[in-house]
């Protein structure tokens, strides 16, 4: 037993490793999201480009994504064209423009190509605070009948696409054409 | 010498208070609110600063909700509430009594515990064992070779 007990530095030790290595592959950035499976909050802000109020009903109706996104931020630039790519297959695509100024947002829209199908002005950041928003970019799948099922946050692109979101968007369609 | 004059000034200077901006308060008491869910409320952005010292323009927002909130009359924990429904658990410092936070509350009391037990246990063995002359004769002696013993070995 005496002996045994000579190697409970070295069970420690290796526990703590363990431990260690665990921590190292967390990624510290990545917070649960408080509004999977939760609906869509309700707003009312103004469409860009456009004289005209939009609010939750605006939106939903069938599976789609919301992406946020700002001048500012220099990964939605990185992550824009393969949004141009994503709408251009059809997949429906709600912009957030979120703490933004309306100009640069339309100048951005004009030289870079318009993925989105409409696409919210949310200049004070009110509705990113209902929706947990912490930075963008940013991007939530919502199904049809406006429930958050995932967010992405960060660059998106085509591996989270592949990865993380198609399967759950595939599987939205499927059940909407089963019930339809 | 006048920069070195200049220089030790610089050093006497206080450190401007980082941030931000003034809100006036109806009463002491909310102010006094104010800071406490400020520096209680974790900003999202930023990893490991309280919204009262962070200037990430997401803290701002916190703090101009908590602000609002609290002069239309909710309680602490109502806007606890609002905070974790939008970003969950992650901003609380003070985390609450749950299953899941159940070890980060009690691992510092299990730690000093375990801490303690060992360090009297340390203590315990490290004491000089205390013994009697006599009984360290007769132990002498069952060590020692008889006188037999010792005359075999020399054959």
């Amino acid at each position: 037993m005496a002996r045994l007990n000579l190697f409970l530095p070295l069970v420690l030790f290796v526990a703590l490793v363990l431990l260690l290595a665990r921590g190292l592959k967390l990624d510290p950035q990545v917070l649960p999201s408080a509004l999977i499976d939760k609906p869509m909050p309700q707003f009312r802000l103004p469409a860009l480009g456009a004289d005209k109020l939009l609010s939750r009903e605006s939106i939903i109706g069938e599976p789609v994504l919301l992406n946020v996104w700002a001048t500012w931020c220099i990964s939605c630039r990185v992550e824009h064209p393969w949004l141009q790519r994503l709408a251009a297959v059809g997949v429906p695509i709600v912009g957030l423009n979120y703490k933004d100024q309306e100009q640069a947002a339309l100048d951005w829209l004009q030289q870079l190509g318009d993925p989105y199908r409409l696409t919210i002005v949310d200049a004070e950041g009110s509705l990113g605070l209902d929706l947990g928003v912490y930075g963008a970019p940013e991007t939530y799948l919502l199904d049809a009948g406006g429930v958050v099922r995932y967010r992405h946050t960060g660059i998106f692109d085509e591996v989270v696409w592949r990865q993380r979101i198609e399967p759950l968007y595939r599987q939205m369609l499927a059940a909407a054409a089963a019930g339809g | 010498m006048r920069v070195v004059l200049v220089m030790s000034a610089l050093l006497l200077a206080a450190p401007a208070p980082a941030v931000i901006e003034t809100y006036e308060f109806e009463s002491e008491a909310l102010q006094q609110r104010y800071l406490k869910l400020s520096a209680e409320l974790r900003c999202p952005k930023c990893q490991n600063q309280n919204i009262a010292d962070s200037n990430a323009p997401l803290a701002a927002d916190l703090r101009r909700q908590l602000h609002a909130q609290l002069h239309t009359g909710k309680t602490d924990a109502e806007i606890t509430d609002y905070m974790v429904q939008r970003y969950g658990e992650f901003v609380l410092y003070r985390p609450r009594w749950k299953l899941q936070t159940a070890p980060l509350w009690l691992a510092p009391i299990l730690l000093s515990v375990a801490a303690l037990a060992l360090l009297l246990m340390v203590l315990r063995r490290s004491r000089p064992r205390v013994t009697q002359p006599a009984e360290d004769r007769e132990r002498l002696q069952k060590l020692l070779p008889t006188k037999s013993e010792a005359d075999g070995r020399d054959a």
